[in-house]
C-alpha cells in the first residue's frame, strides 16, 4: 500500500501575524515556519494506516515550494515517512494550481491513498483535496474526524475515523459535519482531508530525524510535470481586522445587568 | 445578462439550512453589483419541500432538481449536477453557504468548472468587471481582497456577515430540471446526528461560551444558557482537553458566530477564538485576569471568578422576569 500526505510549509500558528503598512504581504521579520497542522495529522494518520494494514507499505510526502520546504519534508520523514517528493517552485501559487501539480504527481506515484490537511492555516482556503479529487476523478472523504461527539468511550473506540474495509479496497471514514457525523466509504483510491481530532502527531525521535537525514527527496518542478501555475486569483490588498473597540468594565453584577437591559437592550 | 447561481442546502431531516439564506442575500448583493440575474438550485431526492420557503428571496428562478441518486448528500453526486446547471445557464458566479457541505461541495464543483474559488467571503466589493471579494486568512488575522480572474468564479460565503434574505412567497419563478447524474465512488453509510435541546450555536441569538477558566465544569455555563434560551460554546482549549464536545467550539477552526448576545467566562481571547466571535453584537467577557486579551473586544467586562459571577447574573436576570 502506498499513501500521499501533502506537508505545505507554513507559518507557526503562534506567531503574531501582522499586515505590512502597504498592505502587499505579511511581516516576514521574526516568523517562524512549521508544517501545516492538518498536514501533521494527515502525515500521522498515513503513517498509522500503513502500520496497521501493511507495514511493507510506503508512505511519501510531498510539498510544493523553494528550497527550504525541504525542512517541512525532513520534519515528515523523521516522522517515519520513507520518501519524499519536492515540487521546487517559488512565487505565488493558488489552488488550482496546487491541485494540478497534486494531480501530476499522484498519477506519477499511484497511491492507493491521498490525504491532506482539510486546509492550510495561511489560506484558510479549504479547496484544495476536493479539487484534487475531481481532477482525478477520485471519490473524497473531506474533515475526517474522531468520533468525539459520540455518547461513550465504548462507541468512540468502535469507529476509529479512517479504515480499509475488510476487503481492503475501500476507506470507510467518519466525517465532521454541521450538526453531527457521517459517515462515508470511498473505494480506493481515495482523497481524505484530516479535520483537527483525527489523532494525536507524534513527535520526531532522534533516531528518527538522524534517519531522515538519509531518507531521498525528489526534485521536480512544474515545467517537468507539464503544469500552467499562472495564478487564476489575484490578492489585490491585505489589512488587519476591524478592531472592535473595548468597552467598559462594570464592578458588579447588578451593574451588568442593568447595562444588558437598559443600554444594550439584549435581555 | 449574468447569472448569480447560488445553492441553497438541505439538511438531513429535509429542512432548509438557515445559513442559505445569508448566501442567499450575499447573491442578491453580488447579482446587484454585477448586473446579474440571481438564480437558486437545490438539489435532493424531494427538494420541492423547501423551494416554497426560497419564492420570496429575491431570486428570479428557484431551479429544483430531484433524483432518488441525491437522497443522501455527496459531493461526488452533487457537484456534476450542479456544474451542469452552471454551464448550462451560463452563470458567472456560483456561490454557497460556508457550511460543513458547502466547504466540502464548491471546490469540486470549481473544478469541474475550471474555476477560481473564495471560501468564506466576507464582502463583496465594486461593481461590474473590477468586483472583488474579501476574505479572511490567517485565522483571521489577516482580511485580503482579492480577485478572480477564470471566467466562471466560485465562491463561499461567512454567513454571519451577510443578513437572512427573507424567506417565504414571492415572485421566483420555480422551474424542474433532470440533474445530471454520474456514477459515485463513494457511498454514503449513515448520518448519526447530535441532539441538543438547545438551540444551533450559529443560529442562536445568545450564545455562552465557557472556557479554561471553567476546569471542565460547564454546569453554570449551562443552566445560564438554559435560563436565556442560549446556545453553549466553548474555547479550542476546552474542545481540545476533551472536556466538552468538539461541535461547541468557537473560532477560526469551529463555527463562526454573530449572535445579539455573546457571554464569554473564563476565556482568555486567543486570536483564534475571536476570529469566531468578534461579529456578535453585544459581548461580555467574565475574567479572573484583568489582562486577558477579551476584555479588548468586550462591551462589558467583570473581573471576577466565573463561578461567583455566573449564579449572580441567573439570579439578576430572573429579577428581570
Amino acid at each position: 500500500m502506498k499513501i500521499l500526505v501533502t506537508a505545505k510549509r507554513v507559518e507557526d500558528p503562534e506567531s503574531k501575524i501582522k499586515v505590512k503598512p502597504d498592505g502587499t504581504g505579511i511581516v516576514q521579520e521574526g516568523l517562524k515556519y512549521k508544517i501545516n497542522p492538518f498536514d501533521e495529522i494527515g502525515v500521522e494518520e498515513g503513517l498509522r494506516l500503513i502500520a496497521k494494514h501493511d507495514p511493507k507499505g510506503e508512505v511519501v510526502v510531498v510539498s510544493i515550494g523553494g528550497k527550504e520546504v525541504q525542512e517541512q519534508l525532513r520534519h515528515a520523514l523523521a516522522m517515519g515517512a520513507h520518501r519524499a517528493v519536492w515540487v521546487n517552485h517559488t512565487g505565488p501559487l493558488d489552488q488550482l494550481a496546487i491541485a494540478g501539480l497534486l494531480q501530476k504527481v499522484t498519477e506519477k506515484e499511484k497511491p492507493d491513498l491521498v490525504i491532506l490537511g482539510k486546509q492550510s492555516i495561511d489560506d484558510d482556503q479549504n479547496q484544495v483535496g476536493q479539487y484534487l479529487a475531481e481532477f482525478l476523478g477520485w471519490g473524497q472523504a473531506t474533515f475526517a474526524s474522531k468520533v468525539e461527539s459520540l455518547e461513550s468511550e465504548a462507541e468512540k473506540n468502535k469507529v476509529p475515523a479512517v479504515t480499509l474495509t475488510a476487503d481492503g479496497k475501500a476507506v470507510r471514514v467518519v466525517r465532521e459535519v454541521d450538526n453531527g457525523l457521517a459517515t462515508v466509504e470511498c473505494q480506493l483510491p481515495a482523497v481524505v482531508t484530516t479535520d483537527l481530532r483525527l489523532n494525536q502527531p507524534r513527535y520526531a525521535s532522534l533516531p528518527g530525524i538522524m534517519k531522515a537525514k538519509s531518507k531521498p527527496i525528489e526534485e521536480l518542478t512544474p515545467a517537468k510535470l507539464g503544469v500552467d501555475v499562472t495564478p487564476t486569483i489575484q490578492v489585490l490588498k491585505l489589512s488587519s481586522p476591524p478592531a472592535r473597540k473595548a468597552g467598559i468594565k462594570v464592578p458588579d453584577v447588578a451593574t451588568l445587568v442593568d447595562k444588558l437591559h437598559n443600554e444594550a437592550k439584549v435581555v | 445578462m449574468p447569472i448569480v447561481l447560488i445553492v441553497a442546502e438541505q439538511q438531513p431531516d429535509g429542512n432548509l439550512r438557515k445559513a442559505s439564506l445569508n448566501a442567499i442575500s450575499a447573491g442578491k448583493q453580488l447579482a446587484d453589483k454585477a448586473g446579474a440575474e440571481l438564480h437558486l438550485v437545490l438539489l435532493g431526492k424531494e427538494p420541492a419541500k423547501v423551494a416554497d420557503e426560497l419564492k420570496g428571496s429575491g431570486a428570479k428562478v428557484v431551479h429544483l432538481g430531484a433524483a432518488p441518486e441525491l437522497e443522501h448528500y455527496l459531493a461526488e453526486t452533487y457537484a456534476p449536477a450542479i456544474a451542469a446547471l452552471a454551464q448550462e445557464l451560463k452563470a458567472d458566479y456560483v456561490g454557497m453557504a460556508s457550511t460543513a457541505q458547502g466547504k466540502d461541495l464548491m471546490p469540486r464543483v470549481a473544478a469541474r468548472l475550471k474555476a477560481a474559488m473564495a471560501t468564506d467571503i466576507t464582502a463583496i466589493n465594486g461593481a461590474g468587471a473590477d468586483l472583488t471579494f474579501t476574505r479572511p486568512m490567517w485565522a483571521g488575522n489577516v482580511f485580503a481582497e482579492v480577485k478572480l480572474t477564470t471566467p466562471v468564479k466560485v465562491f463561499t460565503v461567512r454567513a454571519t456577515e451577510f443578513a437572512a434574505a427573507a424567506g417565504g412567497q414571492g415572485a421566483a419563478e420555480v422551474k424542474t430540471f433532470a440533474p445530471k447524474v454520474e456514477a459515485s465512488k463513494t457511498k454514503f453509510v449513515d448520518f448519526k446526528e447530535v441532539k441538543s435541546a438547545r438551540p444551533e450555536l450559529t443560529e442562536a441569538r445568545v450564545v455562552v461560551s465557557g472556557g479554561r477558566g471553567t476546569k471542565g465544569d460547564f454546569k453554570e455555563i449551562e443552566a445560564l444558557a438554559d435560563d436565556l434560551g442560549a446556545a453553549v460554546g466553548a474555547s479550542r482549549a476546552v474542545c481540545d482537553a476533551g472536556w466538552v464536545p468538539n461541535d461547541l467550539q468557537v473560532g477560526q477552526t469551529g463555527k463562526v458566530v454573530a449572535p445579539a448576545l455573546y457571554i464569554a467566562a473564563g476565556i482568555s481571547g486567543a486570536i483564534q477564538h475571536l476570529a469566531g466571535m468578534k461579529s456578535s453584537k453585544t459581548i461580555v467577557a467574565i475574567n479572573k485576569d484583568a489582562e486577558a486579551p477579551i476584555f479588548q473586544v468586550a462591551d462589558y467586562g467583570i473581573v471576577a471568578d466565573l463561578f461567583k459571577v455566573l449564579p449572580e447574573l441567573r439570579q439578576e436576570l430572573a429579577k428581570l422576569k
